[in-house]
């Protein structure tokens, strides 16, 4: 059955889609949509890393999405708004990483392959590292589910209950580190923000509790990756891009049931 | 022994310093009220005792196994985060339903249990939080401006839901207000801060103070008014009379 590439790609998108429906939720719920961004820009630089010492691509976007993240941690808080710190380590590593691929010579790479993946050349060993990759997201998240909730909500109910919101900060940015890298294969650079925070996105209309939005972002993805890869079969359009478009898709139509929803 | 002691606590933002040298105990079953005008220290205060930020200097020592309950200035609940108020009560740790209906019930909203937090009123809303802070049976109530937004006879009935949570559980109570007329007949103590302790004491001396008529000056002396109105209950001040009712209610 792992021998059909189809199949290969549907498991790969099914297992990115499982580790981002926590995430993205959590992005949306703490307006970090652009985290999503600056780390999977990032994911340049370490591809290039990964080219000039010739070790795998897992490992070098891997590295450079958790340095990301640390660095984001430290400096967070620190005089700096979010979006500007973000900003500022998005575009320089995207530079830096660029600039670095320059470097490379006589290899020949495909940048478009990392911009925008390509499920369909999913091997099984990629399978492996996606749906270990997801498997540990998932695990972490909702081990520290309740308490990433309350920092969430508010800072100082998190402490008043012995929770330190920094370091959920931080066990949610090496959360997001780790499926930027394994899924960057998938959907790309470009199109993995769209991966975590449309399916969510799409989810909050549907949902009255935290945990029944999770479970909805991670239907709305897996039927994006299914029916996405359905379409760019038969339609012959890129993969990536497709499932996005479906998830897209999947988000206006919660939004005018939402606000159909109101009229009544 | 106290509930609580802060002891000699000094707390610094950068250059800043927002509290220094500041000492107090909470007794338990008292009501003790921070006063003091903006940028005094007096969130900085509570956020230390809770743990949220570290001080230079000084110490919050507590009795071993006590529980705190906190009750947040102004919480904002993002309309993107969909979650219902017996949920909201579950964080974050999972408590039984019968406790969750119990402690809305104690904080005035029964009724509540369904609804999403982000629809709330802001009274509503308030009364939420402080069914959250009272769901664990705590010994020490920390209220930080908790009837912020809310108009006069709203923070009034919510000011005696916390009474009668007071007698019914006999917990302790350190709150920060700027409703002094409230503050004045209902605490036990009053703490006047202003980075560091001005005068503590009965609502009575503090309020004749020379620190304190120094800060607040002597357009407060309707609530020393109102103050002897709780004990006197001569109904002759005119213009404080509406007040006291809608405080007692």
């Amino acid at each position: 059955m792992l021998d059909d590439f189809m199949v290969r790609a549907a498991l790969a998108g099914i297992g990115v889609a499982f580790a981002a429906a926590p995430l993205g939720c959590f992005v949306v719920w703490r307006r970090m949509a652009y985290f999503g961004d600056a780390t999977a820009h990032a994911a340049i630089l370490g591809v290039a890393l990964s080219l000039a010492f010739s070790m795998s691509i897992f490992v070098g976007t891997m590295t450079v999405a958790l340095l990301m993240a640390l660095v984001v941690n430290v400096l967070s808080g620190q005089g700096y708004a979010m979006d500007t710190l973000l900003g500022v380590l998005a575009h320089s590593a995207l530079a830096f990483g660029l600039v670095a691929v320059s470097f490379i010579s006589g290899v020949r790479i495909d940048l478009m392959a990392y911009l925008f993946g390509d499920i369909l050349a999913v091997s099984r060993l990629d399978l492996s590292i996606i749906w270990g990759g997801a498997a540990l997201v998932v695990a972490l998240i909702g081990w520290r589910w309740s308490a990433l909730l309350t920092s969430t909500l508010n800072k100082d109910l998190a402490y008043a209950s012995g929770i330190k919101p920094k370091r959920e900060q931080l066990v949610l940015t090496v959360a997001l580190a780790i499926t930027v890298a394994v899924a960057i294969k998938v959907v790309g650079v470009l199109l993995i923000a769209a991966m975590l925070i449309i399916p969510a996105a799409a989810a909050r209309p549907l949902s009255r509790t935290p945990e029944g939005m999770a479970i909805a972002a991670g239907l709305i993805g897996i039927l994006s990756a299914i029916i996405g890869l359905r379409a760019a079969y038969v339609l012959d359009t890129p993969a990536g891009p497709s499932i996005v478009c479906v998830a897209a898709i999947t988000f206006v139509a919660t939004s005018i049931l939402k606000g159909l929803g109101h009229q009544r | 022994m106290s509930l609580i002691q802060v002891e000699d606590l000094t707390v610094r933002y950068g250059a800043s310093t927002a509290l220094s040298g500041v000492s107090l105990h909470v007794e338990p079953g008292e009501i003790v009220t921070i006063v003091g005008p903006n940028g005094s220290g007096k969130t900085s205060l509570l956020r230390a005792i809770i743990g949220a930020v570290k001080p230079v200097k000084g110490r919050v020592v507590q009795e071993s196994g006590v529980k705190i309950g906190y009750v947040p200035q102004n919480l904002h609940i993002d309309e993107t985060l969909p979650i219902t108020v017996s949920r909201f009560l579950k964080l974050p740790s999972n408590v039984e339903a019968a406790d969750i209906s119990y402690a809305l019930t104690r904080a005035g909203v029964p009724d509540l249990a369904k609804a999403q937090l982000s629809q709330l009123s802001g009274g509503q809303f308030q009364r939420v939080l402080l069914a959250r802070a009272i769901i664990g049976n705590p010994d020490l109530l920390l209220l930080d401006e908790a009837t912020q937004g809310l108009d006069q006879r709203g923070s009034a009935s919510f000011y005696q839901q916390i009474e009668t949570v007071r007698q019914n559980t006999g917990c302790a109570i350190l709150m920060i207000s700027h409703e002094l007329h409230v503050v004045m007949s209902a605490s036990d103590r009053v703490i006047c801060l202003n980075g560091h302790v001005c005068c503590e004491g009965t609502p009575a001396v503090v309020a004749s103070a020379p620190e304190y008529r120094a800060l607040f000056g002597t357009g407060t002396g309707g609530a020393l008014a109102l103050y002897r109105h709780k004990h006197d209950h001569s109904h002759d001040h005119g213009d404080h009379n509406h007040d006291h009712t809608e405080a007692a209610k």
